[in-house]
């Protein structure tokens, strides 16, 4: 009687998981420390469709990381399912992890994480030299990635050669150029200046808007948040709010209004 | 992911830092180069002691008149008197172990041919027709004097080629009269050239006629100073030694406790000493150099362990990005590889040039080897992949997210 139960509660949810993007099922993490164990999450359960824009935001502590590491699949959860384009990922191996990252997660983090010594196109490569990409394909598509986030006059620099902002557009390039699912920003904007935080939105909006992207991005900012459509609040390890942005703000009008002043932060290569 | 694409990221990788790769490579190349320098003048130096082993003849023992360590040797070469163109008879016929037996008379004296003269430095010696075959020295031109020649003392000789040089220049000496002490001797041939002895006498500088006439026509004696004795195999010259000293002790009538009025010394065994020392050093050497090489495989591990660490975040973004854990691990092993690898090539080089350096500077023999060098870069090649691995698999199993979060 309750397998049946059970049963058809797992049918109603495949379909479910079958046409999100993304279905988190009864997620919990437990991490162990010596004996403690700290629930990072407490049962979360969150849908993402294609083609959305996401904020998560809680204080800290509150278990956005964890999330975004199980979503990027970097980690798996302790118990319950991820559901990632209708395959659950929450049993496969290291390997295959590896690849499901490689194909189907763009990855930009709050500390740009490039390669050093490596020129912007280099680093932008990198994804699809994984993957197995012919020379010629890998340079056509890392040429275009950096044209969508307007660095094509910077492609030969090394990462100490571009400023915050332009290292983050570097990093959104890479996260593009394998055509994943989705993109996975972790305070993307954490360590920009206000007006590069709004540039990087505006690269953000523009590749959701134009170009049908699914973007989830953890932010802290109440601001940055309202430039997404949807916003998550977690707290202690649960999902306390989820509700669309009633205004979504454009970025690209904001820049126009704004100064030309603070253009020097971005444009000029300050040491 | 395929090798080829590993192997480019791995190249890159290390071009990223040059000066820390070229300082990791330079222990491989330093111990590489001493292996192949050291090995190259061990075996050189058992190269040239072995050719002067077959330099000195087949197998061959000398026996000198007079005791070792009375008169005899301070008296010079030969200088007693008790040994008997009959003894050497003796030896070759009763001493199992002896193949063939010459005696040795040595005089010295002035040479003339027309108006040319000339002294030969290794003197004029008397033998007998066993000669050739003693010293394994062949002729040239013309033959060697026969049994009869010795039978009958007859004024014949055989010249060196550095005595055929001066004093018959451009002319065939085979048929010549040459003056030897004032007394004609008809050239019967020329012996090949032997080159210099170890203790760098010209060997070549030389005339030989039979014994009996060394003996009644220039010294009148009837002893002979030495005899060159040919035993039958390398190993036989311990066995030849003993019988030769037994059968000389009987036949000198020389009762228990009385010395040998003779010396017999084993040149076989003598060289072969020398040529088993030179393999202890090269032996030796190449340890010393083996441990340099290892030092260096050390040096690899301790870069490579340092590098992952410090390459902890890259590695956390390669993995991010979708790098399966063994393509992180191959790429450090190729890393560490191709250290050692071009290590070794240029180590490779750096000893073949220290090896030409110093045979020409010190005049050292040193023979470079195909097998040392082939040694050398397996050897490299496994240094890169044992001392590469554990640091490769360290990189392999870190955490992504530990390894991103490393500062
Ligand atoms: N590897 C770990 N081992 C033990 N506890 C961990 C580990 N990672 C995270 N935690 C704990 O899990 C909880 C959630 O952490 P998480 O990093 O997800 O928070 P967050 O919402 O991203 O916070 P912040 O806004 O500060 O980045 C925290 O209590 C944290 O201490
Ligand atoms: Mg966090």
């Amino acid at each position: 009687m309750e397998t049946q139960v059970t049963a058809q509660i797992h049918q109603a949810t495949d379909a479910l998981h079958t046409t999100s993007l993304i279905s988190l099922v009864h997620i919990h993490k437990t991490y162990m420390m010596g004996d403690v164990e700290i629930h990072a999450l407490r049962g979360i359960s969150l849908n993402i469709q294609r083609g959305e824009f996401v904020a998560i935001m809680g204080t800290s502590g509150s278990g956005k990381s964890t999330t975004m590491n199980i979503l990027g699949c970097l980690d798996k959860p302790t118990r319950g399912h991820y559901y990632l384009d209708g395959e659950d990922v929450s049993k496969l191996s290291r390997d295959e992890l590896a690849d499901i990252r490689n194909r189907k997660i763009g990855f930009v983090f709050q500390g740009f994480n490039l390669l050093s010594r490596t020129t912007a196109l280099e680093n932008v490569e990198l994804p699809m030299l994984y993957l197995g990409l012919k020379p010629a394909e890998r340079l056509k598509r890392a040429t275009e990635a950096l044209e969508i986030v307007g660095l094509s006059d910077r492609m030969h620099n090394m990462p100490n050669q571009l400023s915050g902002g332009q290292q983050q557009r570097v990093a959104i390039a890479r996260s593009l150029v394998n055509h994943p699912a989705i993109i996975l920003a972790d305070e993307p904007t954490g360590n920009l200046d206000s007006r590069t935080s709004i540039e990087v939105m505006d690269v953000f909006q523009r590749l959701n808007e134009e170009r049908g992207i699914t973007i989830a991005l953890v932010t802290h900012e109440h601001d940055i948040a309202q430039y997404t459509r949807r916003m998550v609040v977690f707290k202690d390890g649960k999902i306390r709010k989820d509700e669309p942005v009633g205004e979504t703000r454009s970025a690209r009008e904001e820049l126009k209004n704004m100064p030309l002043i603070a253009d020097e932060d971005d444009e000029e290569d300050d040491e | 992911m395929n090798l080829w694409g590993t192997f480019r990221i791995a190249l890159r990788a290390l071009s990223r830092n040059k000066l820390r790769s070229s300082l990791t490579m330079l222990g491989i190349i330093i111990g590489v180069g001493a292996v192949i320098a050291m090995v190259g003048i061990g075996q050189g130096a058992s190269a040239s002691i072995q050719a002067q082993i077959s330099n000195l003849g087949n197998n061959m023992l000398i026996v000198f008149a007079g005791s070792s360590n009375t008169g005899g040797t301070r008296g010079g070469f030969g200088s007693g008197t008790t040994l008997l163109p009959e003894d050497i008879t003796a030896i070759e016929q009763e001493c199992s172990a002896v193949k063939a037996a010459s005696p040795v008379v040595r005089a010295n004296g002035q040479l003339v041919f027309g108006n040319q003269n000339w002294v030969a430095s290794s003197g004029i010696q008397g033998t007998n027709e066993k000669f050739p075959e003693i010293r394994a020295w062949p002729m040239a031109a013309g033959e060697f004097f026969s049994e009869a020649d010795v039978r009958n003392a007859t004024r014949v000789c055989v010249i060196g080629k550095t005595v055929a040089d001066n004093l018959f220049a451009g002319s065939d000496p085979v048929g010549q009269t040459l003056r030897v002490r004032n007394l004609p001797f008809r050239v019967l041939g020329v012996l090949s050239v032997k080159g210099q002895n170890q203790f760098g006498q010209d060997q070549d500088d030389t005339v030989l006629v039979p014994y009996t006439t060394a003996q009644k026509k220039m010294l009148n004696i009837t002893h002979v100073q030495a005899a060159m004795v040919s035993a039958i195999s390398a190993a036989a010259t311990f066995t030849a030694e003993k019988q030769i000293t037994d059968l000389l002790r009987q036949r000198h009538k020389l009762s228990g406790n009385q010395e040998n009025d003779f010396t017999v010394r084993n040149l076989t065994d003598v060289a072969e000493a020398a040529d088993q020392s030179s393999k202890i050093m090269t032996n030796l050497l190449a340890s010393i150099a083996g441990v340099s090489l290892l030092v260096g495989g050390i040096g690899i591990m301790n870069i490579m362990l340092v590098s992952v660490t410090e390459r902890t975040r890259e590695i956390g973004i390669r993995m991010a990005i979708g790098a399966r854990s063994g393509v992180i691990r191959r790429q450090f092993l190729i890393e560490s590889i191709t250290l050692s690898v071009v290590g070794g090539i240029f180590g490779v080089l750096v000893g073949v040039g220290a090896s030409i350096i110093i045979s020409k500077t010190l005049n050292w023999p040193t023979l470079i080897s195909p097998v040392s060098i082939i040694a050398s870069v397996v050897f490299s090649v496994l240094v890169g992949v044992g001392f590469g691995y554990y640091p490769a698999r360290k990189a392999a199993a870190l955490d992504p997210i530990e390894a991103l979060r490393y500062e």
